[in-house]
């Protein structure tokens, strides 16, 4: 097994906003947070994209590079996880993110960062799995169930893919040949590093 | 009579030595050290067996590491509406 990652399918994402419903209610995650949202390109406009986008438990996380107090770590299947009992709620990592994943509860008279919170990709945390310590800091624990995040098995049209790395390019390889187009994932060269020819251009008169 | 003396002498010594260890100072701060995580181990997701949570579906042998990733993977594979269908 390569390692855990999301894929997002431009092409079939219809902005129904089902994977953050699936995320909030799996984990219980408090009011104010997301851990994962969906950002329209062009809204309104005709031909209008849309992508879900949560923590792509990155291989080289920026978030792990500047945290001062070193709470990341990550997992044997490559899944960025944090301990919360370390954490100083600094905000580094919030800056660091690309995809604006790491979530800050607004506690306290004066809206002072609480915890940093995040997609765990429903892994849970460095806790005993499926304590209630472990569900009230972190959330669900569903791979140790032997299942995928909530998010992706609740994707109505299935834009939403999680998984083995290996396994999802497999599954949107095969949906790109079928349909012929829409190959190109928006925050690709991002999460899976640069093409091999990053002057390629895509062919002319495509759809997607 | 000296026997009894020495054992209560070598007792009040231990006692001693047990309420001056109770006042020692242990650290109170995490001492963090530059690139490395310093929390709590994590376990890993095969270690629990199938069932130990309500509603699980995949099967998988308690600490197999390949078993669990064949299950994933064929967990997985129901993204596929492809295989599903045809």
């Amino acid at each position: 097994m390569a390692r855990m990652k999301f894929l997002c399918d431009a092409e079939r994402c219809i902005e129904c906003n089902g994977c953050v419903t699936a995320c909030k209610q799996e984990n219980e995650v408090p009011w104010g947070v997301n851990r994962r949202r969906v950002v329209t390109i062009n809204d309104g406009v005709p031909g209008e994209k849309s992508i879900s986008v949560a923590c792509m438990h990155c291989s080289d996380a920026p978030c792990m590079a500047v945290c001062p107090t070193d709470v990341f770590y990550r997992t044997e299947q490559g899944v960025v996880l944090h301990d919360k009992d370390l954490c100083i709620g600094c905000g580094y990592c919030f800056y660091a993110c690309p995809f604006g994943a790491p979530q800050f509860p607004q506690e306290g008279a004066f809206g002072m960062r609480g915890k940093m919170d995040k997609c765990t990709f429903c892994a849970g945390g460095p806790e005993k799995d499926f304590s209630k310590e472990e569900f009230t800091k972190y959330g669900s624990n569903r791979l140790a169930q032997g299942k995928l995040p909530a998010c992706a098995e609740m994707c109505a049209t299935k834009a939403l893919l999680a998984g083995d790395a290996d396994t999802v390019a497999d599954i949107f390889r095969q949906r790109v040949v079928k349909r012929g187009k829409g190959s190109e994932v928006w925050g690709w060269g991002t999460a899976y590093g640069k093409p091999d020819n990053p002057k390629a251009q895509p062919p002319q008169g495509g759809k997607s | 009579m000296r026997t009894t003396g020495r054992v209560l002498v070598a007792g009040i010594a231990m006692l001693a030595v047990g309420i001056v260890s109770g006042c020692g100072e242990r650290s109170q701060v995490v001492e963090y050290k530059q690139g490395k995580y310093q929390g709590k181990t994590d376990s890993n997701p095969w270690d629990s067996a199938p069932g130990a949570s309500l509603y699980t579906t995949s099967k998988w042998t308690g600490g197999d590491k390949a078993s669990w990733e064949s299950a994933i993977r064929t967990r997985s594979q129901g993204q596929n509406e492809y295989n599903r269908t045809e």
